[in-house]
């Protein structure tokens, strides 16, 4: 077998020349993709992102998350903070902005876990304190509280590669936020292959068990929390410089720490490619969604003047509760399965 | 501060509190019986909210004569979504029903959205800048009528609880489920009915709060939110608890309002929540049941 | 022979119940000893306090003459003693070997040393061709047998089996009373076990600890503990229950 085979050893021949095939379309991606097109693939690499990091608490080590825009929202603004006040390049400043993540994680996962709060009890305190941070950062004038807080871009800086300042065209930041997604794939698969990876699951299917083996139940748990905040948080320094702008009413906003569920749930909890998986589902098809919408429109089939700001959060819900219904373990094992993508003996 | 700056703020968050605590009633009905903790609190309140608005605005009926059709159209949202989808998920995995529950919260403010714009709407009742004295402590028509209202609900609902056999049985099911099904009680049907008793709680609480502040979808999550603080410091599955925690927050948020900001008053329900699940998780007044 | 594992005046109780009092013996190194006694007589929270998922409110747990008493269980699963779970508790959504590996990662340095091992302990424990399937799967004898494969994979001192053998047929029983003296001889394995399968007590323990209502009411070798009068109205008054 090839190095690359035995990296991807799981993938049948089938799944890996289908992987390939795939890979090579989205390399290419900027060649003959419009605009348009490049900024759904960036969101949805940026999602998938995203949702791998809480993929990670949840689906490796059953630490349910509901607070997640708090750690990428964390990493945005430090990032951003530290380029417009002091002139910090975000290549330096993303180690602060992991830094400030990983460390709002541990005090979290430290207070939780020290007080032995499972479970939905914890997914609430992961709310809390993203809301509480929400509410602070709307009062903080230096971070322009709810007026936002703006990064300076002139059009100069729409051309080029510049990564130390994270400025450049729109492929930069596409080729940049697929570097870090499949990264992210990567790391969780070695993770998952570690020590580490069997301790969380151990720790996800039963904590007890798993601590009469002799896994330090807290440490493992604060390892997943760490590894999973700075993930977390640099996906926010990345949006501060794709966006330049921020509001805490946006980048905290609980909607963002839901929609960084719905991904992982569509593909499949647990799953190594589940959260890229459905992240590749929904976005596409929520943008197909607004698409048909405004055609329609145009046609004059539907009013113009009518709004459907809601409808592709309530068609991407709408498809969430239908798996959660009928194939709660996600997607992305039945297309497996269906498909052979997977070696029979390795799990996707 | 004077004396009756403070007592104005009290009085006020007293009975605003009054209401959380009726909207509390809801969660903790719902998570003491069938043991899931409803994610889509607040969207369901928030239904009810625009219920009354619409039937202000076709009827030009008052809010407070809302309450029990908003009550009972949400009780029967509630049933059938516990008997078609909840009860579908309940042999998942804890976290699987909270994100379904998240989902269906998302579905509703999204339908909203669709339906009645982003935009806060509210209605304008003849009584709604009235006022009474008491020494200085000036009491609004609206909040005591909302405060007056949400006693009457919960009062009837703590008694259904405790003097109908339905209640009885009910409770019996929280309980003891095996214990339930042994003795032959339909646990389905009443786990639906709880779900329904519950919704109902949070379309008249809709109802009533309309009277107090304008609505749009986007309240909902806050709402969510907040009967969460509310449950987790009153004890989850704790009917009094639920109340008392009510007022509790109430208060505190106009104490906060009046000390701070008023925009910071929810990051002091935040702290508080974040305080209580740490030093005790079961809540002030609910016993340990994890 | 020294006492490898020394239980001296535990008492634990859950509020207000006397669940244990004042427990006192000791297991015997390299020994075989069974922990007997009627449903509730707190043979689990003994195994429990030994294990340290309790905390005992008075008395010690010594091994080889170390103060383990309060210890977290991970610590003393480091100390070098491996149990099972009288209601098993398998790591459901991962593979039998996987289950058996996390349990080997503790001494193994890396995780393909660490599911080498868990291989082996598969055939000592006749799972190896169930290693791929996922433990949800098993049937309940099989998932006892992986309770035992997962806490031999620790590499154990002091073994302590919870009722491994409820559900065995005799024939598994004998295999399995077999398996286990043949690990005591070959590494010296000491072993705690509670069981009531007669067979396979009888059969394995040199050394017999019989608990009562949460006391020691008599020990000793099988042939004399199966004489004992106070032995016997326990087993018997429990039956007219």
């Amino acid at each position: 077998m090839s190095p690359l085979g035995r990296y991807f050893h799981p993938l049948s021949p089938a799944g890996l020349w289908l992987g390939a095939a795939f890979l090579a379309v989205l390399l290419l991606l900027p060649v003959w993709g419009g605009s348009y097109v490049m900024t759904v693939a960036t969101t949805v690499f940026y999602l998938a992102l995203i949702g791998q990091s809480w993929n990670l608490m949840l689906g490796f080590a059953g630490l349910l998350s509901i607070g997640h825009a708090l750690f990428v929202g964390i990493g945005a603004y430090t990032a951003a903070y530290l380029f417009a006040a002091v002139g910090l390049p975000p290549i330096v400043g993303v180690l602060p902005a992991i830094a400030l993540a990983v460390l709002m994680g541990v005090l979290i996962g430290y207070l939780g876990f020290r007080f032995a709060i499972g479970g939905v009890y914890f997914a609430l305190l992961t709310i809390a304190f993203a809301e509480f941070v929400r509410i602070i950062v709307d009062h903080v004038s230096w971070l322009g509280a709810t007026e936002g807080f703006f990064l300076k871009v002139s059009s100069a800086d729409r051309h080029g590669i510049d990564l130390v300042n994270l400025r450049g065209a729109p492929e930069m930041y596409y080729y940049l936020i697929m570097a870090l997604a499949l990264g992210a794939l990567v790391l969780c698969r070695f993770l998952l292959r570690s020590r580490l990876g069997y301790y969380w699951q151990a720790i996800r299917d039963d904590a007890e068990a798993a601590e009469a083996l002799g896994v330090n139940v807290l440490r493992y748990k604060m390892y997943a929390v760490i590894i999973s905040s700075g993930m977390a948080g640099v996906a926010g320094v990345f949006y501060a410089f794709y966006q330049n702008s921020l509001f805490p009413e946006i980048v905290f906003n609980i909607e963002r720490s839901i929609e960084a569920t719905l991904g992982s749930i569509v593909g499949g909890v647990g799953t190594l490619f589940g959260p890229i998986f459905g992240t590749f589902i929904l976005t596409p098809l929520g943008e197909i969604v607004t698409e048909a919408i405004d055609l329609l429109k145009h046609w004059g089939v539907i009013d113009p003047q009518i709004k459907l700001d809601g409808l592709k959060l309530l068609i991407w819900s709408f498809i969430v509760v239908l798996i959660v219904l009928f194939k709660p373990k996600g997607l992305w094992p039945w297309v497996c399965s269906r498909l052979r993508l997977t070696r029979p003996e390795a799990e996707g | 501060m004077d004396f009756w700056t403070l007592a104005n703020a009290v009085a006020s968050g007293l009975l605003i509190g009054l209401v959380y605590g009726l909207s509390a009633l809801g969660l903790s009905v719902i998570f003491g019986v069938i043991r899931i903790v409803n994610f889509a609190h607040g969207e369901i309140m928030v239904m009810g909210m625009f219920f009354a608005l619409l039937m202000f605005r076709w009827l030009g009926l008052d809010p407070l004569l809302s309450v029990p059709l908003a009550a009972a159209l949400m009780f029967g949202f509630g049933y059938v979504l516990q008997l078609v989808v909840v009860s579908r998920v309940s042999h998942l995995p804890e976290h699987m029903q909270f994100l379904l529950l998240a989902a269906i919260a998302i579905m509703i403010v999204s339908a909203l959205l669709l339906v009645f714009g982003p935009d806060a709407q509210g209605v304008d009742v003849d009584y709604a800048w009235n006022s009474f004295a008491v020494g200085e402590l000036i009491i609004d028509y609206p909040k005591m009528f909302a405060a007056i209202a949400a006693v009457i609900v919960a009062s009837l609902l703590l008694a259904f609880f405790k003097y109908t056999s339905t209640g009885k049985a009910i409770r019996a099911c929280a309980d003891n489920r095996m214990g339930a099904q042994v003795v032959g009680l339909n646990v389905s049907r009443l786990y639906a009915l709880t779900f329904g008793i519950g919704a109902a709680c949070l379309g008249a609480a809709g109802a009533i709060i309309l009277l107090l502040f304008e609505v749009h979808p986007y309240l909902a999550p806050g709402y969510t939110l907040l009967a969460f603080v509310i449950v987790i410091i009153g004890g989850l599955g704790s009917l009094f608890g639920a109340l008392v925690g009510g007022i509790l927050i109430g208060v505190s948020e106009a104490m906060a309002a009046l000390l701070f900001q008023p925009s910071m008053k929810s990051a002091f329900s935040f702290g508080l929540l974040i305080l209580v699940l740490l030093l005790r998780p079961q809540g002030l007044l609910g016993k340990a049941v994890r | 022979m020294a006492a490898l594992l020394r239980v001296e005046g535990v008492s634990k109780s859950f509020r207000g119940l006397l669940a244990l009092n004042d427990v006192s013996f000791d297991v015997a190194e390299r020994g075989i000893a069974a922990l007997i006694g009627p449903n509730g007589a707190g043979k689990t929270t003994l195994f429990n306090v030994i294990a340290g998922v309790f905390q005992p409110d008075s008395g010690s747990v010594q091994l080889s003459g170390a103060e383990i008493t309060g210890r977290r269980p991970d610590e003393i699963c480091h100390a070098g003693i491996g149990r099972t779970f009288q209601i098993v508790k398998p790591f459901a959504q991962m593979t039998v070997l996987e289950n058996v590996t996390v349990a080997a990662l503790h001494s193994a340095g890396a995780v393909a040393a660490a599911r080498a091992a868990a291989r082996g302990f598969l055939e000592m424990l006749e799972l190896d061709t169930k290693a791929a399937q996922h433990a949800a799967n098993l049937t309940l004898p099989d998932r006892k047998r992986l309770e035992v494969a997962r806490a031999l994979a620790t590499g154990p001192r002091l073994l302590l089996l919870d009722e491994v053998m409820a559900g065995l047929r005799p024939s598994e029983t004998d295999r399995m009373v077999a398996t286990l003296r043949g690990l005591r001889d070959e590494t010296g394995l000491t072993i705690l076990l509670i069981e009531h399968v007669m067979r396979a007590v009888m059969a394995l323990s040199e050394h017999i600890t019989v608990l009562h209502h949460g006391e020691k009411i008599s020990e000793g070798a099988p042939e004399r503990i199966v004489r004992d009068p106070a032995v016997l109205e326990c087993y018997l008054g429990d039956q007219d229950r």
